[in-house]
C-alpha cells in the first residue's frame, strides 16, 4: 500500500450508503456487496483505478485479485479514465433494425471519435454495449443512469448541444 | 382475447406510488396469502395455476417452487431474476419501471410460500434508475407494514434487497446470477446441485422471472383455477410480449396465450401490421436466441393451421418448421431486414456475452463470428456456410449452461431458412457489400 493509495476514500455521504449497503446481506456475506460498492465508486472518481479498487477490497476485507477479477469480467465499469459523458451505444440487432448503425456512424463522425475514444476536451467517450433491454424504442444510448430513445439525427444534435454547455 | 392480468392498471395516472396501487386492489394478495393461508397453500394455487417461467424456460413456477429442499436452521432464499437482457426482450424494464407495486407484491406473497425471510431483486446494473424506482416501492411498502418484522401481525419477517448486476448477458442464467449476487464473476455453476438444493450461499434457493413472479397476486386473489382457464391447455394465463423491429406499433403488450400470431402481428391493438410499404421477411418470435422463421413459416404451421401464440404452438414441428415462445421478444423483419447482417450481428453478441468457461461456447462464439464476418464483409467461401452449421452443431448441448446453444440456434436457422441469401453474398461479393444491399431473389414475403 503506497501513500496514494491511502488517500482515496468516500465522501462521509457515499460513506455512510457504502455501510448500509454491506448491511444488506447476511453476515458473514459482506462480499456481495462488492458490485454495488463498484458502482458507488464509478459514481465519485468515474473510472476504477487499481487504487480504487484496492480500496473496496479492504472496505470488504477481500483480496484485491477478488476485485480485479470482478471488475473487469463486468462491461459496466470503466477501467481507465473516461470523459465528462460515457455514451454507452447499444449496437445489437433489434436496435440496428431501427436505423441504429446510421445513427452510430452519424454520431462517431460528430464526436470526430471512434468507439473507446474520447473527445479531446474530455467531453465525451464513446462505448459501445450490447442490448439495453429498449428494443421498442430503438436506437439507444445511455449516459449514466439516462436512457435516450427513439434516436434521430436531430435528436442527437440536441442532446450533444444541451450536454456540451 | 383482451385479459389483462398483469397490465391491467398500468394506464393509471400515478400507479408507481404505493396510494394509487393500493387504491386499484394492491396489497390484498398479501394479506389475503398471510391472513388466511398457509404456505403450501399459496404453492398449491400456483401449482394450479400452471404458470410457466416468463423468463423464456417456460419451466413450471409451481413445481420449480415444490422442489425447494427445506433442511431445519437452514436459511432458503427468493431471488428475482430481474437481468433482463436477451436482445428483443425489455418487457420485465418497462414492468418494473411502471407498476414496481405489482413485483414488490409478488415477492411478498412468493417469499412468503418459500418460508424466505430475505430476498432478492438482481436488477440488471444499467437499469440504475430503475432500481431507484424499486427501493422506492419497497421503502413505501415498509411504511405500510407489508415488509419489515411481524408483517400484518402474523410473525413473519421479510426484507427485500435490490442488487445491481454489472453488465453481463450471462447473469440472466440463474445460476450465473448467484454466482454475482455471493459478489463473484458471473460463472455458471455445474448442475446438480441445483438452486433448489444448494443456491446462494449454498442455502436452498428459487429464482424466478420478474413477470412469473408478478402473476402470484393476481393468482393468489382469484385463485390458480381461475388462472388455469385462461390461455389454452398448458400455455395458461397471459404472457408480456415485446414486440419491435419493423413494424407500426412497437411496444410491450399483454396477451392472453393463444392469440393467433396474425392477429398479434396486424391488429391495431397489437403490433399494428408491417411498416407501410413493406412486407414481412422473417420473425424471431421469442429474443434473438430461438430460431428465426421465414415469413411462410410464421402465421401458419407446416400443415396449413393457423400458429398460436403459446408454447406449444410456436414449437411446431420442432427447429425444422417451428420456434420457440423463449421470453417474449418477437422481433420482425420486412425486406430491407438482410439476415446474413443480423446473424453476424447477434453472434458478435453471444461470443462477447460468453463467459468463457466451455471451450465449445467461448472457442465456438468466437469462429461463428469470425465467419459471419467474412460472409458479410465480401471475403466468404461456399465452405464456410457448412463450417458454421458444423460449429453451431458443436457447441449446442456440449456447455455448462444454455448460452452455448443460445449462440448456435440463431446460427443454424438462418442458414436453414435462408441459405439462398448466404450464398448470394459469397457468389456476389461487390454487390452484397454495398451500403443497404440486401439479397432480392427468390424468397417468400407475406
Amino acid at each position: 500500500m503506497t501513500e496514494t493509495q491511502n488517500t482515496v476514500e468516500f465522501t462521509p455521504e457515499r460513506l455512510k450508503i457504502a455501510q448500509e449497503m454491506i448491511d444488506r446481506y447476511p453476515a458473514e456475506r459482506q462480499k456481495s456487496a462488492l458490485l454495488p460498492l463498484l458502482h458507488l465508486a464509478q459514481e465519485q472518481w468515474g473510472w476504477l483505478s487499481p487504487e480504487v479498487m484496492d480500496y473496496v477490497g479492504r472496505m470488504l476485507s477481500i483480496q484485491a485479485i477478488e476485485v480485479y477479477e470482478v471488475a473487469t469480467f463486468y462491461t459496466m465499469f470503466h477501467l481507465d479514465p473516461v470523459g465528462k459523458h460515457v455514451i454507452e451505444y447499444c449496437r445489437t440487432g433489434p436496435c440496428c433494425l431501427m436505423g441504429g448503425e446510421e445513427i452510430y456512424d452519424y454520431l462517431k463522425q460528430k464526436l470526430g471519435i471512434q468507439a473507446g475514444e474520447t473527445t479531446a476536451d474530455q467531453k465525451f467517450t464513446l462505448k459501445e454495449v450490447e442490448c439495453l433491454a429498449a428494443c421498442g424504442m430503438g436506437p439507444v444510448f445511455q449516459i449514466r443512469e439516462q436512457y435516450y430513445m427513439n434516436l434521430t439525427r436531430d435528436k442527437v444534435d440536441e442532446i450533444i448541444a444541451e450536454l456540451s454547455r | 382475447m383482451g385479459k389483462k392480468i398483469l397490465l391491467e392498471h398500468i394506464n393509471v395516472p400515478g400507479i408507481e406510488t404505493y396510494d394509487v396501487y393500493r387504491k386499484q386492489g394492491g396489497y390484498t394478495a398479501v394479506e389475503k396469502a398471510i391472513k388466511t393461508m398457509s404456505p403450501e397453500g399459496v404453492v398449491e394455487e400456483v401449482k394450479k395455476a400452471g404458470v410457466r417461467g416468463r423468463g423464456g424456460a417456460g419451466f413450471p413456477m409451481g413445481m420449480k417452487w415444490s422442489f425447494l429442499a427445506k433442511p431445519e436452521g437452514v436459511p432458503r432464499y427468493l431471488v428475482c431474476n430481474a437481468d433482463e437482457s436477451e436482445p428483443g426482450t425489455f418487457k420485465d424494464h418497462y414492468l418494473m419501471k411502471n407498476i414496481p407495486h405489482l413485483l414488490i407484491e409478488g415477492m411478498i406473497v412468493s417469499s412468503y410460500a418459500l418460508g424466505a425471510n430475505k430476498s432478492f431483486i438482481y436488477v440488471r446494473g444499467e437499469l440504475m434508475y430503475v432500481i431507484r424506482i424499486l427501493e422506492k416501492a419497497i421503502a413505501e411498502a415498509k411504511a405500510a407494514g407489508f415488509l419489515g418484522k411481524n408483517i400484518l401481525g402474523s410473525g413473519y419477517d421479510l426484507e427485500l434487497v435490490v442488487h445491481p448486476g454489472g453488465g453481463a448477458y450471462i447473469c440472466g442464467e440463474e445460476t450465473a446470477l448467484l454466482e454475482s449476487l455471493e459478489g463473484k464473476r458471473g460463472n455458471p455453476r455445474n448442475k446438480p446441485p441445483f438452486p433448489a438444493v444448494k443456491g446462494l450461499y449454498q442455502c436452498p434457493t428459487v429464482v424466478n422471472n420478474v413477470e412469473s413472479i408478478a402473476t402470484a397476486s393476481w393468482i393468489i386473489n382469484n385463485g390458480g383455477d381461475a388462472y388455469a382457464a385462461i390461455g389454452i391447455g398448458r400455455s395458461s394465463g397471459t404472457k408480456l410480449i415485446s414486440a419491435s423491429g419493423h413494424i407500426k406499433k412497437p411496444g410491450v403488450y399483454e396477451i392472453e396465450l393463444g392469440v393467433p400470431v396474425e392477429e398479434f402481428l396486424y391488429s391495431d391493438e397489437w403490433c399494428g401490421g408491417i411498416r407501410d410499404g413493406h412486407h414481412l421477411k422473417a420473425l424471431v418470435a421469442g429474443g434473438s436466441s430461438v430460431p428465426i422463421l421465414p415469413a411462410n413459416l410464421i402465421t401458419k404451421l407446416a400443415n396449413g393451421e393457423p400458429r398460436l401464440m403459446t408454447y406449444e404452438s410456436l414449437s411446431d414441428g420442432g427447429f425444422q418448421t417451428g420456434t420457440m415462445l423463449g421470453s417474449g421478444g418477437f422481433i420482425v423483419f420486412d425486406e430491407t431486414a438482410c439476415i446474413v447482417r443480423n446473424t453476424w450481428n447477434f453472434s458478435r453478441f453471444y461470443h462477447h456475452e460468453s463467459c468463457g468457461q466451455c471451450s465449445p461456447c467461448r472457442e465456438g462464439t468466437g469462429w461463428m463470428e469470425k465467419v459471419l464476418h467474412r460472409i458479410e464483409h465480401g471475403h466468404g467461401s461456399m465452405h464456410d456456410i457448412d463450417l458454421l452449421v458444423d460449429v453451431a452443431k458443436k457447441i449446442e448441448g456440449n456447455t455448462i449452461c444454455p448460452l452455448g446453444d443460445a449462440a448456435a440456434w440463431p446460427v443454424a436457422s438462418a442458414i436453414r431458412h435462408f441459405r439462398d441469401e448466404f450464398e448470394w453474398h459469397i457468389t456476389h461479393p461487390a454487390e452484397a457489400t454495398q451500403p443497404g444491399a440486401v439479397f432480392k431473389g427468390e424468397m417468400a414475403l407475406v
